[in-house]
């Protein structure tokens, strides 16, 4: 699992890495996820819906990213322009 | 010595070609074409009974995908102040695709949070009503399939083969 964060000046910069299978990687992995939400940042995990149709998913804790997810994709919430 | 943004055009632009790839990885293929072909993105709801087009830097456009008649500009954006030298704005591809995954996730959070005005107030009515009509008839001629761009049939018959049919 990658955790991929938007940025302004560079695109996406990768956090982390890891396999959530593994104790040490997931410790790492839950404690950048928690860091970016701790900063503002909305956590969007990318799959395909139904029909091939391409969806996203907000995960508010990393207990709730599916097994299968490849990717988490950190940026700004949304604010009022 | 504080630090503050200096437009640089050679690091914005190869931030611009790495979100473009992570718009491809994540919208997809056809919203990749479509974002470099017209500049903007399109998100409509499962039923195609309304939509938005996904401006870069610059309002969500909502409109009746039943009669394309254009609703309001809900102005949103997605600011990182976490690097003054690199600015506050993602690159113009993030940024759509940031917009595109805010309506996918949670389209009442993401429109809660925008600022609403009459079309008109930032983008040019005319523009926008060219834009949709633009992007109809492009698609018109495609159609996706598993996340695959495949040419309309006539493009394909005109080219002498067998239309690509959906398994």
């Amino acid at each position: 699992m990658k955790l991929l964060r938007m940025t302004p000046g560079k695109g996406d910069v990768l956090l982390a890495e890891g396999d959530p299978a593994v104790a040490e990687d997931e410790e790492r992995l839950v404690r950048e996820f928690r860091r970016q939400l701790d900063l503002g940042m909305w956590a969007a995990v990318p799959h395909e819906g139904s029909g091939g149709r391409r969806e996203a998913t907000m995960v508010r804790d990393f207990s709730e990213i599916p097994a299968a997810a490849e990717r988490v994709i950190f940026f700004p919430r949304a604010a009022g322009g | 010595m504080s630090r503050r943004y200096v437009r640089d055009p050679a690091r914005e632009r190869h931030a611009e070609e790495r979100a473009r790839q992570l718009l491809r990885s994540t919208a997809g293929p056809e919203a990749l074409e479509i974002y470099e072909r017209f500049g903007f993105l399109c998100h409509e709801d499962s039923a195609h009974e309304y939509g938005y087009l996904i401006y870069p830097q610059r309002p969500i456009v909502g409109y009746d995908a039943r009669n394309g008649e254009l609703l309001s500009e809900y102005c949103v954006r997605f600011r990182d102040e976490s690097d003054p030298e690199a600015g506050e704005r993602l690159p113009d591809a993030d940024d759509v695709l940031a917009k595109w995954l805010a309506l996918r996730m949670d389209e009442r959070r993401t429109l809660a949070a925008a600022n609403i005005h009459p079309l008109g107030r930032q983008l040019d009515p005319a523009m926008v009503r060219r834009d949709l009509a633009a992007l109809r008839a492009w698609r018109a001629q495609h159609r996706e399939v598993d996340g695959r761009v495949l040419r309309s049939e006539a493009e394909e018959l005109v080219r002498g083969r067998a239309p690509a049919r959906p398994v």
